[in-house]
């Protein structure tokens, strides 16, 4: 210990009172019998989470091996063509949207609160909503493939193939729903991930001593914030052309197939990376807990992290090198590309550092390390090949891929997701996998993988493409394909021996965890449904190893917040970046009306999709009434101005402004919201840049008078708004409520003025969403707008009863607060967009001449 | 036509076999990557095994030499290696991308159609569209210009042994400038997924002589030859009495519709169905009866109600459209 970690003595003295620990243990206990489904708790709802994302992998894998005895020999006929590919579809679909992004935020789910010394995420009800919708519209696509209903038009769906003329079934309108599930969990996942890392750490954890799999989850969530936009704008649009023919991907109609892959992969390549990096974090988590030493760089690592993730933004369109872009901005790509091997590079000789540095236990999880490094690094340099222009003109599309994407999906996140399920397993109920089968599970995972994966790529460079359901004999293939089934039923076989072996361990009784692999962070320390008993004061980045005296202190109650100050669930909110405590957040605890509202939410998308339309309409009712009595119990008034939360710090309960947590997940969700109607905007641009004149040929601009009407309005109609946020005091006198109540119907009136301007403009201009790509996608960006307006007079009226019940006060007022950034965004949206259409000609016709 | 047919049928499509400037060229790029991913492969896996030795903590490495692991092995060695490679790739196919003079080589259009292969000549004597299906013969030595489109979803050109692969997509003309070195069949296949038969959507390119591809472009310029014999006539009122012309063209016979393949001079071309069968008598029968038992989902209905004699005169006619 070097002398500035002198110990400090534990901010909280003994004896606690006796009935401390009680009362935390009645606040938090899990409910009995079926009541566990309606659990929120992140230790519940983490575990639901990852079981069910690995039922998705096991389902997926099920697929594969179908596929696989389809292509063991040439010219088979055990599947046709349709049933073949509805499964590399639903495989491919699957793993990517149910399997692989739903597993990284359950892990983080899971782990993190324990990890950065919270009780629980800032908004359990969300992530318990989060899980149902994606656990019950999940299981309902999945079971698609036994009706033959499954989508059968690729897990990227290029239009026109995925069109209505060209997929006149409803598999393809499946898919776009089974992906909106997955884009309400994952974004509500982000939320919640940035805002419990930002806000919920531990007194001393400074950005700096944050777990790196913290940095890792903080990085990706905010990727997920930027990328799956652009795919909730594409799926949107895909269906709105789908269902009501708005031409966006037509050519014929002045739309583009290549606008979809735009859209796709700029989320789509992104997403690779928000598969990897979650699991390189846990990498950096348990290698120097397993070497027993610190990691080496761990500046580097993060500066990593964060590069990766910008760099990753710049080369989706390198899944479009055959597409015939322009040269030039395919050099660039192909540049950031390469680029993006060099922060990859620096994990992995930070990594290599680390072993050098300590020595490596041999465990489970070792095994699964070092299988990861080997063949993440193969998959990495098959990338950089890949990243080379004309190399990738060959082996695009071609075998060659599906070994490299299998190599670094499989090789750089299953991997480490298996050594992760080794290292935690002792979190779930105090034991630790069998170690003695994780040598034959490890043997026959990586030599099934290597064995089923190595031969593609020489199968592909033979030219063999992708996603056939048969080929011919003599070309070569035939040797090669089958060693691949062969191997591909090895690692079946590791895969189903884990299974067992995990079901036998994971239903013992459960014994106290300790830290059985001595490991440095905070998920190591004793810990109940409540997490830690007190939460711990941390004075750096290993604080098990610099405080070996933790556990006993953090179990006795000589940490913050020892007990709970009003009976219910709380934890302790410290500031973003120096985390020094602030306040005490009031948690919601275990409810239905999540459960209920995901259910309503699937049944609404499901019945809808299959035109049930009376009983899908009942749903969609029910998720919002259940949505807003779940609302309507948060943001309490706070039970005591302050509360004693140490010996010497008094703490407020509740806050509002930048340091409530409802604060930082409206404006993350206003970014999410922008980036969307940037994403429409992005497609207007695109299509209106394509045609010859614009507006095209029989169509012309809404009158300028209008539409600036419409954005004065709209703007104007934010200032009662403003006026109404801008009141501290909130007494909740009669005079007040009716003053609140003016604002807010005045500011309606104003929007639905503004908006009957914006209307009536499309209508006086003839504008036909059905006639061309330009005028639907500017009936896109109205159409959002519209949905805006609709949710501004929901908040409107929710704000009203609010007011009128006296729920507002000085120190809670977040329906007043966030409605009203709601409301300036709404405003601001639709005064961009109006200047956005009717400026963009006059600006083309400038660039023209 | 035998010896070129048996020689057909083993035609590859494989990156490793490259018959032209520019697959050479990608070749030898392929070839170096591979070099310079296994060494840097070998080098790092020598590093991961040595750091899993027993060591005394006095020969562990000090804080400055671990920077010098990231810096060195993270930072500087990759920047140095992508860049090299950068200006290796960029200056070995500069020639690739220039485009070849456009008014004075030979151009085929092709568009790709669910599932096979439209191409289409012009002919240099009459100014006239020939139109074929599923195979293209190009000259030895003569540099031409692919225009490729598609009629309905995307799709991908891409014979390998020639070239890289360009997509096929609606609305947008790409081009793709070859030259073949010699003569040969080369494979291809759509190599963008398009639905339900993609596995089934081969095309054969087939180098002649120049001399050899004239004379050929002259024969299929020409129109359908006349059945030589009763059997043949049959097949011939067949084709139209069962209303094939609804789909297929036969010039000089029905050029109502060009919803199916070409079938002028469909006697003459290696494969059917898009490099499904072989073409011969017994296999335009077998497909005609059968479509869509041998591919399941073609556009073309099986027509299994033909009694056996109307389908061995169709086949038989069809062969001998050479």
């Amino acid at each position: 210990m070097s002398a500035e970690r002198e110990m400090r003595e534990p901010p909280t003295s003994l004896p606690r009172p006796p009935e401390e620990l009680d009362q935390l243990e009645k606040a938090w206990a899990l409910p009995k019998g079926l009541g566990v489904l309606s659990s929120v708790n992140n230790t519940s709802i983490g575990l639901f989470y990852i079981g069910t994302s690995l039922l998705f992998f096991l389902g997926a894998g099920v697929l594969a091996l179908i596929m696989r005895i389809q292509l063991a020999v040439p010219d088979n006929t055990l599947v046709g063509p349709q049933a073949y590919n509805q499964m590399f579809t639903m495989h491919g679909t699957v793993m990517m949207f149910l399997f692989a992004i739903p597993v990284v935020e359950a892990i983080a789910v899971y782990l993190l609160p324990n990890m950065l010394g919270a009780r629980d995420l800032p908004f359990p009800r969300l992530s318990a909503y989060a899980f149902w919708a994606y656990a019950i519209g999940g299981i309902a696509f999945f079971t698609t493939i036994f009706f033959g209903a499954s989508p059968d038009g690729g897990w990227f769906m290029y239009p026109p193939l995925s069109s209505a003329e060209h997929s006149p079934g409803i598999g393809a309108d499946f898919w776009l729903l089974g992906i909106g599930f997955i884009e309400i969990s994952a974004i509500a996942g982000a939320i919640e991930l940035i805002v419990g890392i930002l806000l919920t750490r531990a007194p001393g954890m400074t950005l700096g001593r944050m777990p790196i799999y913290a940095w890792s989850m903080l990085v990706v969530a905010v990727m997920i914030v930027f990328a799956f936009p652009a795919v909730i704008a594409g799926t949107a649009l895909l269906e709105l052309e789908r269902a009501f023919d708005w031409p966006f991907f037509i050519a014929a109609r002045g739309g583009d197939p290549i606008l979809w892959q735009h859209l796709f992969w700029f989320f789509g390549h992104p997403e690779v990376y928000i598969i990897f990096l979650p699991a390189a974090g846990m990498v950096s988590m348990m290698i120097p807990a397993l070497a027993g030493v610190p990691l080496v760089g761990y500046r580097a690592v993060v500066i990593a992290l964060v590069t990766v993730a910008t760099f990753s933004f710049a080369l989706w369109a390198h899944h479009m090198f055959t597409a015939g872009l322009g040269s030039l901005s395919l050099s660039l790509v192909s540049a950031a590309s390469l680029a993006v091997a060099v922060p990859t590079g620096v994990q992995v000789f930070a990594w290599l550092a680390t072993l050098w540095r300590g020595r490596l236990r041999i465990t489970g999880a070792s095994l699964f390390l070092l299988g990861f490094l080997f063949i993440f690094v193969l998959g990495g340099l098959t990338g950089v090949m890949v990243a080379v222009l004309p190399f990738d003109w060959q082996v695009h599309d071609s075998y060659f891929v599906v070994a490299h994407l299998h190599y670094v999906l499989i090789g750089g996140m299953v991997f480490p997701m298996f050594a992760a399920l080794y290292f935690w397993s002792p979190l779930i109920n105090g034991h630790p996998l069998s170690e003695r089968l994780a040598r034959w599970i490890f043997a026959l995972m990586f030599g099934g993988f290597n064995l089923a994966f190595f031969p593609m790529h020489i199968s592909g460079l033979l030219g063999m493409p992708r996603r056939v359901y048969t080929y011919d004999a003599h070309l070569g293939w035939n040797t090669l394909n089958l060693l691949s089934s062969v191997g591909a039923f090895i690692l079946a076989a590791g895969i189903l021996l884990f299974t067992i072996d995990a079901i036998r361990t994971w239903r013992r009784r459960t014994v106290p965890t300790g830290n059985p692999w001595n490991a440095p962070t905070l998920e190591w320390l004793p810990n109940g449904e409540y997490g830690t008993r007190s939460i711990p004061q941390v004075d750096s980045g290993d604080p098990l190893w610099t405080n070996p005296g933790m556990p006993e202190e953090v179990e006795a109650g000589r940490h913050w917040l020892p007990g709970t100050t009003s009976g219910r669930r709380e934890t302790l909110v410290t500031t973003p970046g120096k985390a020094v405590a602030s306040h005490v957040l009031l948690l919601p605890g275990d409810s239905w009306l999540p459960v209920i509202s995901a259910a309503g939410t699937a049944g609404f998308f499901l019945l809808l999709t299959v035109k049930w339309l009376v009983t899908a309409w009942l749903c969609g009712v029910t998720a919002v009434i259940a949505a807003i009595i779940w609302l309507w119990s948060s943001d309490p008034k706070p039970h005591a101005a302050k509360v004693a939360v140490t010996d010497n710090d008094r703490l407020p309960v509740g806050a509002v402004g930048v340091r409530s947590h409802s604060w930082w997940a409206m404006v993350v969700l206003i970014v999410v919201d922008a980036s969307i109607c940037a994403s429409f905007a992005f497609a207007h641009v695109h299509v209106s840049m394509l045609s010859e004149v614009c507006p095209p040929a029989g169509a012309r601009l809404p009158a300028a008078g209008l539409a600036l009407l419409a954005a004065g309005l709209y703007l104007a109609s934010s200032l009662p708004v403003e006026a109404a946020r801008r009141r501290r005091t909130l007494s909740g006198s009669a005079r007040e409520c009716r003053l609140l109540t003016g604002a807010v119907v005045i500011a309606l009136l104003v929007m639905i003025a503004a908006t009957v301007a914006l209307i009536s403009g499309h209508v006086e201009a003839g504008l036909s969403p059905g006639a061309n790509a330009w005028s639907a996608t500017i009936a896109a960006l109205a159409g959002y707008q519209v949905l805006h307006v609709v949710l501004m007079a929901v908040m409107g009226c929710y704000l009203i009863a609010r007011i009128w019940t006296r729920r507002l006060g000085p120190r809670s007022r977040a329906t007043l607060d966030n409605t009203g950034l709601m409301w300036h965004y709404t405003a601001l949206q639709g005064a961009a967009m109006i200047v956005l259409v009717q400026v963009l000609p006059a600006l083309m016709n400038l660039v023209a001449a | 036509m035998t010896g070129s047919a048996a020689h057909a049928a083993q035609a590859a499509q494989s990156v490793l076999q490259p018959a032209t400037a520019t697959a050479d060229s990608i070749f030898e790029i392929g070839v170096v990557l591979t070099i310079g991913a296994a060494l840097i492969f070998l080098g790092v896996m020598t590093l991961l095994a040595l750091s899993l030795r027993r060591r005394p903590p006095s020969r562990r490495p000090s804080r400055a030499s671990e920077r010098l692991w990231i810096v060195g092995g993270g930072v500087v060695f990759p920047v140095l290696v992508l860049s090299a490679l950068m200006v290796y790739a960029s200056v070995r196919t500069s020639g690739l991308t220039t485009r070849a003079d456009l008014a004075d080589g030979l151009v085929i259009a092709v568009t790709a159609r669910l599932w096979w292969w439209e191409v289409r000549y012009r002919d240099p004597a009459s100014g006239k569209d020939v139109v074929l299906a599923n195979e293209m013969r190009i000259p030895v030595g003569r540099p031409l210009t692919l225009a490729l489109d598609s009629a309905d979803v995307i799709h991908s050109f891409w014979v390998p042994e020639l070239a890289g692969k360009i997509d096929m997509v609606p609305g947008r003309l790409h081009h793709l400038h070859l030259e073949a070195r010699q003569p040969g069949v080369h494979r291809g296949q759509c190599a963008e997924y398009c639905g339900e038969q993609h596995a089934r959507m081969a095309l054969h390119v087939v180098a002649l002589a120049p001399e050899e591809f004239d004379a050929w472009l002259a024969a299929q310029a020409a129109p359908a030859a006349a059945p030589p014999d009763d059997l043949a006539q049959r097949g011939r009122e067949a084709f139209l009495h069962e209303r094939c012309n609804a789909c297929h063209t036969i010039r000089g016979v029905s050029e109502e519709s060009d919803l199916g393949p070409d079938l002028t001079h469909v006697g003459s071309r290696l494969f059917i169905g898009a490099g499904t069968l072989p073409t011969h008598r017994g296999t335009l029968g077998g497909w005609i009866a059968d479509t869509q038992g041998i591919k399941p989902g073609a556009r073309m209905p099986s027509f299994d109600r033909l009694d056996g004699q109307t389908l061995n005169a169709l086949a038989t006619y069809l062969d001998h459209l050479k």
